[in-house]
């Protein structure tokens, strides 16, 4: 205990030795290194705090360029408009259906692969991983795919969303990897041994041992199906079935406003309206997903690094 | 580094028991596992259905295709697609387009992300490096869909607060997004806004790997912080910098369709439509499949013949590629 203790002393006042040591021209360097990292926090905060602060601040301020950086005039005018659209709700309640049942889908698929190319005793793993690998260096394209969505007969239904987007070969890889280096071979074979088959195995055993990447698989396409806006484009006609994401285009870049005949000042009011809504829509559709970001982007970023070493 | 040499030991039992082992590998691997046999079978129909029948259907590149006859039974019109799309004047502005799009993006884009890294890994771990790491990391989250708007919001010439910047200076407020010179810049720039920190990650990851007796070496030989920069964080990371550039000049023809998509507005087309937008157009608003898949095809062929290039040529002059 000592010992150790006294080795950690040691390294410590090695540490602070040799930051004294440090040169002139090293601490400069290194000034110059946090007002660059100042500089990227500041450019990379203001547009989210603008956006948040013209939320929360009056249609009149909005309109008028009073906000800069902080909320002009309080109010929350512009989430109660955006809460009280039908539409908007309907995007919020399918976006939510879409990316609860899509990351279902997704993570059982990638699994239902991903455990069995882990395995070197599985005969074939090599050309099933080729298989896969191949759809990553070419693809049909718009048009062929489009084809076949429409040949399943999934056009116009929720399942365009969930089914041709399902499983992603980079999700395939991260999750075979982690399989590999941390389910050992042994644990299957003794499994084996008492008559414990693949499958019961895979789940009583291999399941529980991979939460962490089961974590990482279900934010990754989480994320990837709340964000997403192509396929609901393309492959959606009814308006009862988009996702949040179309809806936000339509109402945030095509600029579509019902207007039909009124006064000036209504007038006058409802673009002002209009204008605010824009922020308190873009807070509200980012809201989930950067709440849940300082809890998930440590499982992101070892996401990252699993698939990188392999890839 | 290759997904497939990974596993390579494992398809190749010692050469005086070749072929029939094989054979009855495959048999007894097939008893022992039929479970996970089965258990694949619903991905891979997912492959076939949805990723490699596009590919055979690709073939009404070379048809005239029409719904009644179906993709087999319309009749073939070998190149003719082809030809109409080369043939037409937009051709060559919209492999401009993508093109420089594309290098632009990669000329700013490549090496910002290292220098993040090269700067994040210099200061001390504490409560400034985290906070910086989260910031920059954060918009990485943030929808095509709400991006854009951003970016519409802030560059509005009425009320866009880049606009009343500027109007401090005097200087009459401008419409960035009904201007075709600024679209490149605007594509870019928000790109490395939105991506620099998530690609950071991967460096800094690789900046943790060096070989501490390195660092060791440099201090003891009195180099300086710079100096410690350019002769071993920047060696350590040429492996990982390698690959990205690989992968990221090999797609340089494939641009999202996402974000251009969105930013394009008809007076900004004459540099905003790229071959992803115009394949969209052609092929479900106009309806002329064929010529979009002509287009589509054309593009990925292209796509993969730079990534091979690409690949093979990083290969021989550093030894080691993507695979």
């Amino acid at each position: 205990m000592f010992g150790i203790n006294a080795e950690v002393q040691q390294k410590r006042q090695l540490q602070r030795a040799n930051r004294v040591k440090e040169s002139v021209g090293d601490r400069i360097f290194l000034g110059f290194i946090y007002l660059f990292l100042l500089f990227l926090l500041a450019v990379i905060l203001f547009p989210l705090i603008y956006i948040v602060s013209s939320s929360f601040s009056s249609p009149l301020a909005v309109s008028s360029g009073q906000v800069v950086l902080w909320p002009v005039d309080f109010s929350t005018r512009g989430y109660e408009v955006a809460l009280s659209n039908p539409q908007i709700i309907t995007g919020y309640g399918n976006s939510l259906f879409y990316t609860f049942f899509g990351t279902i889908i997704s993570v059982t698929l990638t699994v239902a692969i991903a455990y069995p190319l882990s395995k070197k005793t599985f005969f074939g793993r090599n050309i099933i991983m080729a298989f896969l690998v191949l759809t990553m260096l070419f693809n049909g394209g718009l048009i062929p795919t489009y084809l076949v969505v429409k040949a399943m007969g999934m056009l116009d239904t929720r399942w365009a969303l969930l089914i041709p987007a399902a499983i992603g070969v980079w999700q395939v890889i991260i999750a075979r990897t982690f399989f590999q280096t941390n389910i050992p071979d042994e644990l299957a074979e003794a499994a084996e041994l008492d008559g414990c088959g693949d499958l019961r195995f895979l789940w009583s055993v291999v399941l529980p041992l991979s939460k962490p990447i089961i974590a990482v698989l279900a934010l990754m396409y989480a994320i990837y199906q709340w964000n997403s806006y192509f396929d609901a484009l393309i492959y959606l006609k009814s308006p009862d079935l988009y996702p949040l994401q179309l809806i936000l285009r339509s109402i945030l870049i095509l600029n579509t406003t019902t207007s039909g005949s009124m006064d000036a000042k209504t007038m006058l009011e409802r673009q002002q309206l209009a204008d605010l809504l824009k922020y308190s829509l873009i807070v509200i559709s980012s809201l989930p997903v950067l709440i849940i970001y300082p809890f998930v982007s440590r499982y992101f970023t070892k996401g990252i690094l699993i698939g990188a070493v392999k890839g | 580094m290759s997904i497939l040499e990974a596993n390579k030991p494992a398809l190749q039992p010692s050469p005086a028991i070749a072929k029939t082992s094989q054979f009855k590998l495959a048999r007894r691997s097939f008893k022992r596992h039929w479970q996970l046999y089965l258990l694949v079978l619903p991905p891979i129909a997912y492959f076939i259905i949805f990723k490699y029948i596009p590919i055979s259907n690709a073939v009404i590149a070379f048809k005239d295709y029409n719904v009644v006859q179906g993709i087999w039974g319309s009749p073939w019109v070998g190149t003719k697609n082809f030809n109409a799309f080369f043939s037409n004047p937009v051709f060559w502005t919209l492999l401009q387009n993508t093109f420089f799009l594309s290098l632009y993006a990669i000329v700013v884009g490549f090496p910002i992300p290292i220098i993040l890294a090269l700067a994040l890994n210099e200061i001390r771990q504490g409560f400034f490096k985290r906070t910086v790491q989260m910031v920059t990391y954060a918009p990485y989250f943030i929808s095509t869909v709400v991006m854009v708007s951003m970016i519409i919001l802030l560059l509005s010439p009425r009320l866009g607060i880049i606009n009343q910047a500027l109007g401090v200076f005097g200087i009459s407020s401008i419409d960035f997004l009904g201007n075709p010179d600024f679209f490149r810049h605007i594509y870019v720039w928000s790109d490395v806004w939105q991506t620099a920190g998530y690609s950071a990650v991967i460096y800094l990851a690789a900046l943790a790997g060096i070989d501490p007796t390195l660092y060791e070496a440099a201090k003891v030989d009195g180099a300086s912080r710079w100096q410690k920069i350019v002769n071993v964080d920047l060696p350590g990371l040429v492996p990982t910098a390698t690959i990205i550039l690989v992968l990221s000049v090999g797609n340089i023809m494939a641009v999202g369709f996402e974000k251009a998509f969105l930013l394009q507005n008809p007076l900004n087309l004459s540099n905003s439509e790229i071959i992803s937008t115009y394949v969209y157009k052609t092929g479900l608003l106009n309806a002329d499949y064929s010529l979009a898949t002509a287009v589509g095809l054309f593009n990925s062929v292209i796509n993969l013949v730079l990534l091979l290039l690409v690949n093979g040529f990083i290969k021989r002059i550093s030894g080691s590629g993507l695979w």
